[in-house]
């Protein structure tokens, strides 16, 4: 019997029998991924894409419901855009760049995420996490019926693992009784209280963070703005803070801060919560709960988020507070991190070692998130005396003096990572290079010509070439690199000169599959190309 | 930018010094400290420089 843990929003792969659980032994897979929520559905789609075998195993056949993880970043549309499932997401979501601060009413600060052109994505969208998971899954159907190589079973739960020298042996429970499966490698995308974790068990670092936060979802026609607005110390929510931000189907999220010391059961009751909207709103606007929800967050990473032959990715790696929509867009990264290296070890010749680069890389983007995501829970949630002084200080002194406003933090939002210091970059060569481009950065999207720079660089090493010469095709040890020569008839806006020359003249950037720089030279020479490959793949 | 001056900078100090115990009177003790609470922020938007900001938390947490 498979316990449901949560209802879920609609079912997208109800439970089928099938052949492994007749087999007299253990079928094996390559990858097999537990939990089908967005980060594990993402990796099963990037890996199938790449032709890799993997099997998605999840305890339930559909997506959970609620909103939940509601702000999609543009390096996670980037990202989808790469999987081949960006446009529906953005179709359907609210497109947002600008934020708004106020304090009681009066509005303090306000800033603009995106406030350069030359991007194909916008700073974020607004998109419920149900519908994200859901154009995950059809563009993993439609990859499925062109031959990728992806399965997914719902209602199967794993009960069991054991790590063998070559495998992992797992045990499986199904409506029709347990069977084994072996796995040559697996990763745990089970949620911040993964079963697979737990099972090992594993802890995690970190701290917990003493506040509950209310989400009630309302439906309402309402000309509000499409921004993000949030208030310090509302007359609708004295002395603590509230959030609004709208998402597709006049859906709106509002987010009231609670304090600590509260009765959940009271704070949920629908006639309290409706009173606390209708302040908010204003009592003249019709609206309709649609779904409400109490969360406390930590923020907290496992110390390893490799053991042998099982990885962590997404919230059973680590956790964040929600403020900064570190969470699912950290969890994206993750896959997006992984992915290619899999693929490259199992298919393409690298050595194990790429896969220890995993935790080396994501660690690194786990702690850049908890830092963020712990300063901006200090400044909503004062911990002492001092906290506190110094918050109102800085509210006090942005509304006069424009020097505060980099100091008030109402959630630092999500920003890709930069692999600084990942033993797979080779030592930036451009001299006067832009920084944003540098060795481990994501690659910076601009317009060109024949479309955006993000759309021609997907899913395999690729080449850039601006303004030098470079062959057309290049080929090391079974790796063929696309090479993408560009020149200033390419670039009639510069954004490229400007995000990829800077003060260089030329430039020539070897990118990685996941669309991160690996070096940057201002010419082509082969061996130095070939050598950053091999570092770029693990193999020193 | 170099340290931070440890060693006698305002011309008149003095002068200052009763300044600041101007700006406080008539402040009960939680506008005191909200008022130097700014006055951090203001003078440490002015350095600027984190070293030196640095050097600065270093010596007034030693100096207890």
């Amino acid at each position: 019997m498979i316990a449901a843990r949560y209802q879920t929003a609609f079912r997208l792969y109800p439970y089928e029998k099938v052949t492994d659980q007749e087999a007299s032994s253990a079928v094996r897979h390559p990858v097999v991924i537990i939990g089908g929520g967005p980060i594990g559905m993402g990796l099963a789609l990037d890996l199938g894409k790449k032709g890799i075998r993997c099997l998605v195993l999840d305890d339930h056949d559909g997506v959970g419901m609620g909103s939940r993880a509601i702000c999609f970043a543009k390096r996670t549309l980037e990202i989808c855009d790469r999987l081949g499932c960006g446009d529906p997401m953005v179709e359907k979501g609210v497109v947002w760049n600008l934020g708004r601060v106020y304090r009681e009413q009066e509005e303090i600060y306000n800033f603009n995420l995106l406030p350069e052109g030359g991007h194909k994505r916008p700073a974020f969208i607004n998109l419920q996490q149900p519908y994200f998971e859901q154009f995950i899954v059809e563009q993993i159907r439609e990859q499925q019926a062109a031959g990728a190589p992806i399965k997914i079973r719902g209602q199967n739960l794993l009960t069991k693992l054991e790590q063998k020298p070559d495998h992992i042996l797992l045990n499986v429970d199904t409506p029709d009784g347990p069977y084994q499966i072996e796995a040559e490698y697996l990763v745990a995308c089970d949620g911040a209280s993964s079963p697979t974790r737990n099972m090992l068990g594993l802890g995690f670092e970190g701290r917990v963070f003493e506040d509950n936060f209310l989400i009630a979802d309302i439906r309402m026609n309402a000309d509000f703005p499409v921004e993000r607005r949030f208030w310090f110390n509302p007359p609708f929510n004295p002395n603590e803070t509230a959030l609004m931000h709208k998402q597709p189907d006049d859906i709106w999220r509002l987010d009231f801060q609670l304090g600590w010391d509260i009765d959940r059961k009271v704070e949920l009751d629908s006639a309290k919560i409706s009173k606390r909207v209708s302040e908010m709103i204003g009592k003249d606007i019709e609206f309709e709960l649609v779904w409400t929800s109490i969360y406390t967050f930590r923020c907290c990473t496992m110390k390893d988020y490799r053991h042998g032959r099982i990885f962590f990715a997404g919230d059973s790696a680590h956790q964040v507070s929600p403020f900064g929509a570190r969470g699912a867009n950290g969890g994206i990264q993750d896959i997006d991190n992984l992915g290619w290296k899999l693929a490259a070890v199992l298919d393409g010749g690298a050595p194990d070692a790429l896969l220890d680069s995993y935790h080396d890389e994501r660690k690194y983007g786990a702690i850049e998130n908890i830092k963020n995501s712990s300063r901006s829970a200090d400044f909503l949630t004062p911990r002492n005396a001092a906290h506190e002084m110094f918050r109102d200080a800085v509210l006090d002194l942005v509304k006069d003096f424009e020097f505060a406003q980099p100091m008030v933090n109402s959630g630092r939002l999500s920003m890709p990572c930069t692999y600084d210091a990942s033993p797979l970059n080779s030592a930036d060569a451009l001299v006067g290079g832009p920084t944003r481009t540098r060795p481990g950065s994501p690659l910076s999207d601009a317009p060109l010509s024949s479309g955006y720079l993000l759309d021609h660089v997907a899913g395999q090493f690729a080449i850039l070439a601006i303004n030098c010469d470079a062959p057309e095709v290049f080929e090391i040890d079974g790796i063929s690199v696309e090479v993408h020569s560009l020149s200033g008839a390419d670039d009639s806006e510069g954004h490229l000169a400007e995000r990829y020359l800077g003060r260089s003249g030329s430039a020539l950037y070897l990118v990685r599959p996941d669309q991160h720089v690996a070096g940057r030279w201002p010419a082509f020479d082969a061996d130095t190309v070939a050598t950053a490959i091999q570092k770029a793949i693990g193999r020193e | 930018m170099g340290d931070l001056i440890l060693t006698p900078n305002i011309p008149n100090s003095d002068d200052f010094y009763e300044a600041l115990l101007n700006v406080h009177e008539g402040l009960d003790e939680p506008a005191m400290h909200a008022l130097n609470a700014r006055l951090v922020l203001i003078l440490a938007n002015h350095i600027g420089d984190e070293t030196v900001l640095g050097q600065a938390l270093d010596a007034a947490r030693k100096a207890t």
